[in-house]
C-alpha cells in the first residue's frame, strides 16, 4: 500500500478528469463559483469512498454477470444520501448544484472506479483509491473553478468567504462568456491540454535519467 | 391551441436554446467519445433520442402512479436509473427478436446509454419542471433531437480536426473541446428564444 504513489497518480499522472477523461458534465456544468467546485468535489469524494469500500467488500458476493447493476444500486443509495444530507444542511449548495446531485450516480468515475479497481482489490487499498481518486477529481475542479469565477466574474472563494467573496477585477471588466457553457468548453480542453504537455515533459525527464 | 403552443415551445428550446450538450452540459462522454465519425454518431443519436423518449414516459408514469402516492419521493434516484437500465435491456432484447437490422445498427450503442447523463437527466428535468405526461414525451424526444443535431454538427468538424497543425499538447481531446466551446458559442445565440 503505497499512499504517496496513488496520491501522484490521482493528481496528476492518472488523474479521473485530465487524463482518463472521465466526469466531463459535471466538471464543465458546475464549475462557474469555488464554492459549486468545492461541494461537489467533496460530495464525490465522499460517494467514491463510500462505494469503493462496500463493493469491495462484497466483491466475492456479486456474481459476475449482474455487478454493473449491483454497483449502480450501491452507488445510487449513496449518492441518495449526500443528496438528502445536502439538502437538509447546505440548502444553498443543494439548490445550485441542482440536477447533478442526482446525476453523480451516472458520473463515470465511480462505475470505472468500482469497476476497473474495487472489485479486484482490498478493502483498505480501495479506500485509499477512492480518496485519493477524489482528492484528483477535486483539485481539477477548484482549478477549473478559480480561472473561470476569475474570468468570469472577478471575484474569488463567493459563498466561501462571505456572500459575493474577494472582489479581484472590477465588476465591470470581467468577461461573462467565461461562466457561460462555452467558457466550460474552453478552460476544459486548456487545462487538459496543461496536464498533457507537463506529463509529456515529465516523461522526458525520467527518459533522460 | 394552448397545448399545441406549449409543445412547440418546449420543442424548440429543447432542440436549440437549451441544447441537452451545448447549453446544459448534459451527455458529454458520448458526444466526445463517439463523434468521430458521422456515421456512428448519427446510430448514437438516434439509439439516444428513441430511449430518452421511452424513458420519460416510462419514469413519469412511475413518479406519479408509484413514488408520489406511496411518498417515496426520496427513492426518486434509485428507481429512476433501474428503471432507465431494466428499460435499455428491455429495449436491446426487443430490437434483437424484431428487428435485428436496427439492432445490429444501434447494438453498440444501446450498453452505454444507461450511463449516458442525458437520459436520468431528462427523466429528473421532466419532474422538476412538472410537465404533464404528453409535455414529458415531446421533452424527451425533442431533447434527443437536439443531442443529435449537436452531435452530427461536432462529428463533422471533428473528421476535419483529425489533421488539423496545432500545438502537440492540444493533439486530440483538448483541441475538440476548444472546438466544441465554439460551436456552443453559437448555440448561444438562440438562448432568450421563446414562442410566447
Amino acid at each position: 500500500m503505497n499512499f504517496k504513489k496513488s496520491l501522484r497518480e490521482g493528481l496528476l499522472t492518472n488523474n479521473p478528469v485530465l487524463s482518463q477523461l472521465l466526469g466531463m458534465c459535471s466538471t464543465m456544468a458546475i464549475t462557474t463559483t469555488l464554492f459549486n467546485g468545492l461541494g461537489m468535489g467533496l460530495s464525490v469524494t465522499l460517494i467514491l469512498i463510500c462505494s469503493n469500500v462496500v463493493i469491495s467488500l462484497l466483491r466475492k458476493i456479486i456474481p459476475g454477470k449482474i455487478r454493473i447493476a449491483a454497483y449502480i444500486v450501491i452507488i445510487a443509495g449513496f449518492v441518495t444520501m449526500v443528496d438528502l444530507l445536502l439538502k437538509a444542511y447546505l440548502p444553498a449548495l443543494s439548490d445550485s448544484l441542482g440536477v447533478f446531485i442526482p446525476l453523480i450516480v451516472v458520473n463515470c468515475i465511480i462505475l470505472g472506479r468500482a469497476e476497473a479497481f474495487a472489485s479486484r482489490n482490498s478493502v483498505m487499498a480501495s479506500a485509499v483509491d477512492g480518496l485519493t481518486q477524489g482528492i484528483g477529481y477535486t483539485a481539477a475542479l477548484v482549478v477549473m473553478c478559480i480561472v473561470r469565477e476569475l474570468l468570469g466574474s472577478g471575484t474569488f472563494g463567493k459563498g466561501v468567504f462571505g456572500a459575493d467573496g474577494i472582489r479581484l477585477i472590477d465588476a465591470q471588466y470581467p468577461a461573462l462568456m467565461v461562466i457561460l457553457p462555452v467558457g466550460g468548453f474552453l478552460t476544459l480542453g486548456c487545462l487538459i491540454a496543461g496536464s498533457q504537455w507537463l506529463n509529456a515533459r515529465m516523461k522526458e525527464k525520467e527518459e533522460k535519467k | 391551441m394552448s397545448l399545441f403552443l406549449s409543445l412547440f415551445s418546449i420543442s424548440l428550446s429543447a432542440i436549440l436554446a437549451e441544447n441537452f450538450i451545448l447549453v446544459k452540459f448534459l451527455g458529454i462522454c458520448p458526444f466526445m467519445g463517439v463523434s468521430k465519425k458521422t456515421d456512428t454518431a448519427i446510430g448514437m443519436g438516434v439509439a439516444v433520442t428513441f430511449v430518452m423518449g421511452i424513458a420519460s414516459a416510462a419514469t413519469w408514469a412511475v413518479d406519479h402512479y408509484l413514488l408520489t402516492p406511496l411518498s417515496l419521493g426520496y427513492m426518486q434516484t434509485v428507481v429512476f436509473i433501474l428503471v432507465i437500465a431494466a428499460l435499455v435491456q428491455f429495449v436491446e432484447m426487443f430490437l434483437q427478436k424484431v428487428v435485428p437490422s436496427l439492432y445490429q445498427a444501434l447494438g453498440i450503442y444501446l450498453p452505454l446509454i444507461t450511463t449516458n447523463c442525458a437520459v436520468l437527466g431528462v427523466a429528473l428535468l421532466n419532474i422538476q419542471n412538472g410537465y404533464s405526461f404528453i409535455e414529458s414525451v415531446v421533452y424527451g424526444i425533442m431533447g434527443g433531437v437536439g443531442f443529435t443535431l449537436a452531435i452530427v454538427l461536432f462529428s463533422s468538424v471533428r473528421e476535419r480536426l483529425e489533421d488539423c497543425d496545432c500545438p502537440e499538447c492540444f493533439k486530440g481531446f483538448p483541441i475538440a473541446l476548444i472546438a466544441a466551446g465554439l460551436l456552443a458559442l453559437s448555440f448561444m445565440g438562440f438562448s432568450g428564444f421563446k414562442v410566447f
